[in-house]
Formats: C-alpha cells, sequence, structure tokens
C-alpha cells in the first residue's frame, strides 16, 4: 500500500471513530458551508463543537498549516485526501470561513512568528473570526486608491475611516484592514496592512442591504482606533503587495466554489421548468426554452470541462496563468445567466418578494437572481477581469 | 443525467509534435490567401493534390484507419491536432472529408468487402471517398432523405439528389444516405463516381470550397454495398465523429483569425495611438479569449471521448460543434469590424473567415440541431 493509501485508511479509521452521528450526510455545498466560529456566534449544537475539538486536536481544521500553528503539516495531496473522505461521508469542514481562505495564508507568506503563533491557532480553532476591511466607498476596482489614514503615535498607530463590503462585520472579532500610513508618488505606494482587534474603542459597524433584502455586507467606520504597531504584516508601506497576494487566494477560491457542482445549473433549470413549464411526456414542449436550456447546459459544461484542463496542465507542471484569468469573468457571467434562464421560466411566479401565493423555493430564487448581479462587481469585477485578460494574456497596450 | 467521465485533455509528447508538424506544413505551403486562386473555375478540384499527398506520406490520411487494413489505428485525439492545425489556413485538403466523412461509416459499416476494397487506399491518399447527405429543402432532418433504394435483381438501386456534396469532383466514392423503401428507414450505402447514372456538377459556395451536386438515377448498387438498412445509429456517429473533426478545424480557424485581428489592434494607428489601447475594443477582444478557451477545451474533451469514454461522446459532440459554430462566427464577425474597412475588402485575408464560419456552421449539425440534441440526451 502507498504511504498516501495507509494515510487514507488512518482518515478513515478517524472519521469512523471521532465524527458525529448527526453531521454524517450534511452534503455541505462547498469551502464555505459548515461552522464559521468565533466570540459572537450564536450557541450551536454540541455536536458542531466535538466535531471542532476531535479535529483541532488532529490539526485536521488548517490540515495544510504547520503543526506549530495548529495544523498538522500536511502536504496538498494528503489534505485532499482527507477532503475527499469527509465529503464521502457527508461531513461538513469543521471550521469554515475568511481565516482559512484569505488571512490563513497571508500571515503564513508574510507575518512574522509572533503573529503566526498569536493568530493561526485561533483561526484553526474557530476562536476567533476574521473578515476584510479592503473597499472604501472611494476605492471600489480602483483599490490603491485607499485613504483610510493610519498615523504613527509612538507604538500605536491612530486609524481613521471608513471600510466599506466588510461581509459578516457584525460576526467577525478581527479584520484585516488596507490602510495609508503615507502620501507617496505613486498611491499603490504607502498602504499599509494592519490587522485590527474589532473590540477596539472607536470601531462600529453598520449592516448594508442589498437589492436581495439582507445580506452578509457591512460598513464598518474607525475613529481614532488605537492600533499597536506590531499588528503591521508585513513592511509599513508595502501593504500593497501583501494585500495583492490575498486577492489571489480570494478569487481562486471564487472560482472553485462556482465550479464546483458539475452540471448543477442545468439540473436546477430542468427542475424548475417540470414546475412551471409544459411537458409533452418526457420533453419539454417549449421548444424555445428548451433551446436556451440546452445552451445555458452547454455553457456550463465547458466552464467545467476549462476547469478541468487548467487543473490538468497544473498537474502537468505547466504555467496555468493564461487560461485561468477567464476563470472569475466567466463564472460570475454564467451563473448570472443561469438566474435570469430561471427566472424567465418561472415567469410571474418569479415575482415574489415575501408571503402567500408564491412557493419557498421561487421566493429564494428570486432573492438569489438579485444577488447574483453582485457577482460580477465583487471580487474584482468584470471589466476589471477583461482589463488583466487585455493587457497580461494579449498584451494590448495602454491607454496614453 | 449522465455522470462525467475522466477525460484527458492535454495532448502528449507525440500529440503535440504532430500538431506542430502539421502547423508549419500548413504555414509554409498552404496560406489562406490561396484560396484566391484555387475558387476559379479553372481549378476543379479546389484544392492542391500534391499538397494533399504530402499530407498522405505523413501518414495524417491514416491516422485513424486500423492496421488491418494499412493505417496507424489512432484515435481522434491525434488527428483534432492536425486538423485544428489545417484550420488556421482554411485549407481545403480533403482530410476531414476522406479520413472522417468516407473511411468512418465504411469503417463502422456492414460491408466486409468494402473495408478491404476502400480503406486503404484512403490511408494511402490515393482514395477519396465523401459523404453526401445533404438534400434541397432537407434543412437538418438528415434522417429522412428523399434518395431511396429499391430492391432490384440482387441488389437495389438508386435514386435521387445530393447537393454540397463536400469534393464531389474529385471523390473516387460517395457514401449516400437514402431512403430504404423496404425498411422505411435511413440506409447508407456506397456508390463509385464512374458508376453508370452518377452525374456531377460543381456548385460555387461563399467559402471557396469545391462542392457539387451529385444525381443518381437508376445506379445499381450491389449487396455487398450496403453500409446498413437501418443506418440512423451509424449516421449519428458518423455525424458526431466529423462535427468533431470540423469542430477542430473551426476553432484554428477561429483562433487564427483572432491572432491576426490581435496583432492589428497593436499596429493600427488612430487618433495618433494604437487602436489596441481602446478599452471598447480590449474588452470585446478578452471576451472572444474567454469564448475561444471554452471551445477549445469543449474540443478536446470531445474528441479524447471518442477514444476515452465512448458513453459521454454525443454528448460532448454536441457540445464541441454547438460552440464551435457560435464561437466562430462571433470571432469572424468581430475580427471584420475590429479591421475596420480595409476588412471588408478581398484583399485581405480577415474575410475568407467570416465566409468559412458560415459554411461550416451550416454543415454537419447547426447551433439548433445540437442544442436538441443535448437536451435529448440530458432528459429534456
Amino acid at each position: 500500500m502507498s504511504e498516501l493509501e495507509s494515510f487514507r485508511m488512518e482518515v478513515r479509521e478517524f472519521l469512523e471513530a471521532n465524527a458525529p452521528r448527526s453531521l454524517r450526510g450534511t452534503s455541505p455545498s462547498g469551502p464555505f458551508d459548515g461552522y464559521w466560529g468565533g466570540k459572537k456566534h450564536p450557541p450551536v449544537d454540541p455536536d458542531v463543537l466535538k466535531w471542532r475539538d476531535v479535529c483541532y486536536e488532529r490539526g485536521f481544521t488548517a490540515p495544510t498549516w504547520p503543526k506549530e500553528y495548529g495544523g498538522a503539516g500536511l502536504s496538498r495531496k494528503h489534505a485532499a485526501v482527507l477532503y475527499e473522505e469527509m465529503r464521502a461521508l457527508g461531513l461538513p469542514r469543521p471550521v469554515v470561513g475568511f481565516g482559512f481562505a484569505m488571512i490563513g495564508p497571508t500571515l503564513l507568506e508574510f507575518g512574522n512568528e509572533e503573529q503566526k503563533h498569536e493568530h493561526l491557532p485561533k483561526i484553526a480553532r474557530g476562536e476567533i473570526r476574521w473578515c476584510q476591511g479592503y473597499s472604501e466607498p472611494n476605492a471600489g476596482s480602483d483599490l490603491a486608491n485607499v485613504q483610510m489614514k493610519a498615523e504613527r503615535d509612538g507604538d500605536e498607530f491612530i486609524v481613521n475611516g471608513q471600510k466599506t463590503w466588510t461581509s459578516h462585520a457584525d460576526k467577525s472579532d478581527w479584520i484585516f484592514c488596507l490602510v495609508r500610513t503615507s502620501q507617496e508618488d505613486r498611491k499603490q505606494r504607502g498602504i499599509t496592512f494592519l490587522l485590527v482587534d474589532m473590540e477596539s474603542e472607536g470601531v462600529s459597524v453598520r449592516n448594508i442591504d442589498l437589492i436581495s433584502g439582507s445580506s452578509p455586507f457591512c460598513e464598518t467606520f474607525f475613529e481614532n482606533v488605537r492600533v499597536p504597531v506590531r499588528n503591521v504584516v508585513g513592511q509599513i508601506g508595502d501593504g500593497w503587495t501583501v494585500g495583492k497576494a490575498l486577492l489571489q487566494h480570494e478569487r481562486s477560491n471564487i472560482g472553485s466554489s462556482i465550479g464546483r457542482q458539475p452540471g448543477s445549473g442545468q439540473r436546477e433549470l430542468v427542475e424548475k421548468a417540470r414546475h412551471h413549464l409544459y411537458w409533452d411526456g418526457k420533453r419539454l414542449e417549449d421548444a424555445v426554452m428548451r433551446e436556451k436550456i440546452a445552451a445555458l447546459g452547454m455553457e456550463e459544461e465547458a466552464f467545467q470541462l476549462t476547469l478541468d484542463r487548467v487543473a490538468q496542465k497544473a498537474q502537468a507542471g505547466g504555467n496555468p496563468g493564461a487560461e485561468s484569468s477567464i476563470l472569475k469573468v466567466v463564472a460570475t457571467e454564467l451563473k448570472q445567466a443561469r438566474y435570469e434562464l430561471g427566472q424567465e421560466i418561472a415567469g410571474a411566479a418569479g415575482l415574489g418578494w415575501t408571503g402567500p401565493g408564491f412557493s419557498e423555493s421561487d421566493l429564494e430564487f428570486t432573492r438569489e437572481w438579485l444577488r447574483s448581479r453582485a457577482n460580477t462587481i465583487e471580487g474584482g469585477s468584470s471589466e476589471i477581469q477583461r482589463n488583466i485578460i487585455a493587457k497580461r494574456v494579449l498584451g494590448l497596450p495602454d491607454a496614453k | 443525467m449522465a455522470e462525467r467521465p475522466h477525460l484527458n485533455l492535454i495532448a502528449n509528447a507525440e500529440q503535440k509534435m504532430l500538431a506542430e508538424t502539421a502547423r508549419k506544413l500548413v504555414e509554409e505551403k498552404a496560406p489562406v490567401e490561396r484560396l484566391r486562386e484555387l475558387r476559379k473555375p479553372e481549378h476543379p478540384k479546389g484544392f492542391s493534390r500534391s499538397l494533399y499527398s504530402e499530407m498522405a506520406e505523413l501518414g495524417w490520411t491514416a491516422l485513424l484507419i486500423p492496421e488491418a487494413y494499412d493505417g496507424l489505428g489512432l484515435g481522434l485525439f491525434d488527428l483534432v491536432g492536425v486538423l485544428e492545425s489545417l484550420g488556421r489556413e482554411l485549407a481545403p485538403e480533403p482530410l476531414l472529408t476522406s479520413a472522417l466523412l468516407g473511411a468512418y461509416p465504411i469503417l463502422e459499416g456492414e460491408s466486409e468487402a468494402l473495408r478491404q476494397r476502400f480503406l486503404p487506399g484512403i490511408a494511402s491518399g490515393d482514395a477519396i471517398v465523401t459523404l453526401a447527405y445533404e438534400e434541397e429543402g432537407l434543412r437538418d432532418y438528415y434522417e429522412r432523405p428523399s434518395a431511396s433504394i429499391t430492391a432490384y435483381n440482387a441488389g437495389y438501386v438508386l435514386n435521387g439528389t445530393k447537393i454540397q456534396v463536400a469534393d464531389a469532383l474529385v471523390a473516387d466514392a460517395f457514401v449516400v444516405t437514402c431512403r430504404s423503401a423496404a425498411t422505411d428507414s435511413l440506409a447508407m450505402v456506397l456508390v463509385e463516381a464512374n458508376s453508370d447514372g452518377v452525374s456531377i456538377e460543381r456548385q460555387y459556395r461563399v467559402d471557396s470550397r469545391v462542392v457539387g451536386i451529385v444525381r443518381f438515377e437508376n445506379v445499381d448498387v450491389a449487396e455487398d454495398e450496403v453500409l446498413s438498412l437501418e443506418a440512423v445509429p451509424l449516421f449519428n456517429k458518423t455525424l458526431n465523429r466529423a462535427a468533431v473533426g470540423l469542430s477542430a478545424e473551426m476553432l484554428g480557424a477561429a483562433e487564427k483569425a483572432f491572432e491576426d485581428t490581435i496583432a492589428y489592434l497593436k499596429e493600427r494607428v488612430q487618433f495618433d495611438v494604437p487602436i489596441g489601447s481602446f478599452q471598447a475594443l480590449q474588452h470585446r477582444a478578452a471576451t472572444l479569449y474567454c469564448e475561444l478557451e471554452l471551445l477549445r477545451s469543449s474540443v478536446y474533451a470531445a474528441a479524447a471521448a471518442a477514444d476515452q469514454a465512448e458513453e459521454a461522446f454525443p454528448r460532448l459532440a454536441a457540445l464541441a460543434k454547438a460552440r464551435a459554430n457560435e464561437t466562430f462566427l462571433h470571432v469572424a464577425k468581430e475580427a471584420i469590424q475590429m479591421h475596420g474597412g480595409i476588412g471588408m475588402t478581398d484583399e485581405c485575408d480577415i474575410g475568407f473567415y467570416l465566409k468559412r464560419a458560415q459554411a461550416a456552421a451550416w454543415s454537419l449539425g447547426n447551433t439548433s440541431y445540437h442544442r436538441r440534441r443535448w437536451a435529448e440526451l440530458n432528459g429534456y
């Protein structure tokens, strides 16, 4: 038996002995479906915490992180085996969130020893929940235009300004921010990557309602907030380097989370069509709708095959750069097209906001349709993605 | 809905070398501009026979033919790289015609005599066999042709007229779709071009390809020239294989039209700057790039499935051709728009790509046809 296969056996035994029965077969839908942790988390089923604890003990909440920071020191291949086995039992990841997807990997790359020891184990245990302080009212696509000010005062910075689109800020304990520590000739300079405890005096959070009703988004305000200088990640004034590296993690997560269930969009649309449209035996009667669903299903398959091809190329040691640049823009526009077509299938049944006369699933779908309009704006808008493709892949010249 | 099989989508070293050789040969000896010469009435073949022989010597015509019939016994994935290279310069040499449209139904049909008679010749490049399936007014109901065979003596007699038959003027034989009067089903038979009752007339098509009207008047068909009397499965398999081959050509063509356009955006100066610096054009170029990458994945997956996962093949063939139709046309239209006025002139090569895109989109299944198939195969 190969070493990897014996590891698989070991994992199976561990899961069989330790995974709570109540959590098996819950079939989580992706890397963000599970327990987010943090001090403000509402009470949960004790089995969820038990599951977290047994995994944390083995380093399995953050399997690729080194042991001294609460991980298990596993290779990517071993971690993939662990997740495969969890999926096979329909188990959620024991703890999820931006700590794992964004700030954790960034601290491992750029943090100092003190920061790694201080923050990583707490992320791994789900003790501290993190949120992202990047966008500002005047720094959206032009992210380097951040204006939130951090002025040096001895061993501290005094922070003033506002962050926006801070997902889940109301439920988070710490926030990682891009702040301006100096004005330089280029706006990418003079930015610093700073970790802020949200319990500090002067931090306040307001929820943002989107057109879809509720949302995870918040605005976060900072008024004379004192932050120790030791909370700077990387060098003072060099936060753009750190911040950009983190965005890579964010984009690869968006791409893979949308591409995670092959053919699921088409299945969902056909299901919807079964409720709302006429069928002639096994065949959808409306030929126009049939063709529209087929076109969407085909694009979904072509996208999935592209994800496969990018992955195979990366495995073969090739550079996935050029092809992978298209993933975010294609994935999000495909998702919007899927919701639009779903709404077309539902017709008037898709117009409900709340209350009687509308089905739960249609109501939810309508909210998701509205929410999907944000997909081509957040995480680097489609326009920014196209700029990147035009310049970096196609080599088209800059405007004068 | 069907499970997704694992498909290897990356060419191996030999496949890469094969495609690279093809690309160099085509670039050197078959630049797209030669279509201006080949389209003239005094060129009855519409391609270069000597170049085709050279391709045969390199083994391309033999790739898909089993070793038992003097072929190389390789797969569609091996051929796809070659067809992509031919597509880049819209090379009209009848590789797709003979190696797929002609050879595949003979290989998969019911007549061992025909396999022995034709496959070695197709493999060596000496024989060209084509498929006659289009009829006036047939649209894409390919399984309901008007041409028909009726029993006569020990064999059959064929009557009917086929149009836009690829490489009709040089073909040694035609695989003909027809209705079998006896079974009232689609049938496929083989007829040699020099048989009594066969007449061929050249048609001039928008894409400069030489195609023809082929009339069959009381043509004798021997028992062992019947490929199938219940030919719907054989025809569908043939159409699928050939559609993937054509999609590979279309991918190569779209890719070349796109590259030429990007080069033009960098060199053409207006308002004192290269027009490629304008965001309005950059974003459209980026969109085309995305579509091309999705098409590439679709074509490679279909070809890989032909060799590795027969079960998934019909679905993926429909995907490849539908997307090739859409993407090639979109790229070709944008290519002309971005070239501006010069793109409209016959002197500029880019126009050939639009004409070919339109002709290819209406061959071997248009977009609606393949979407319908996809929907059927996915259970709606």
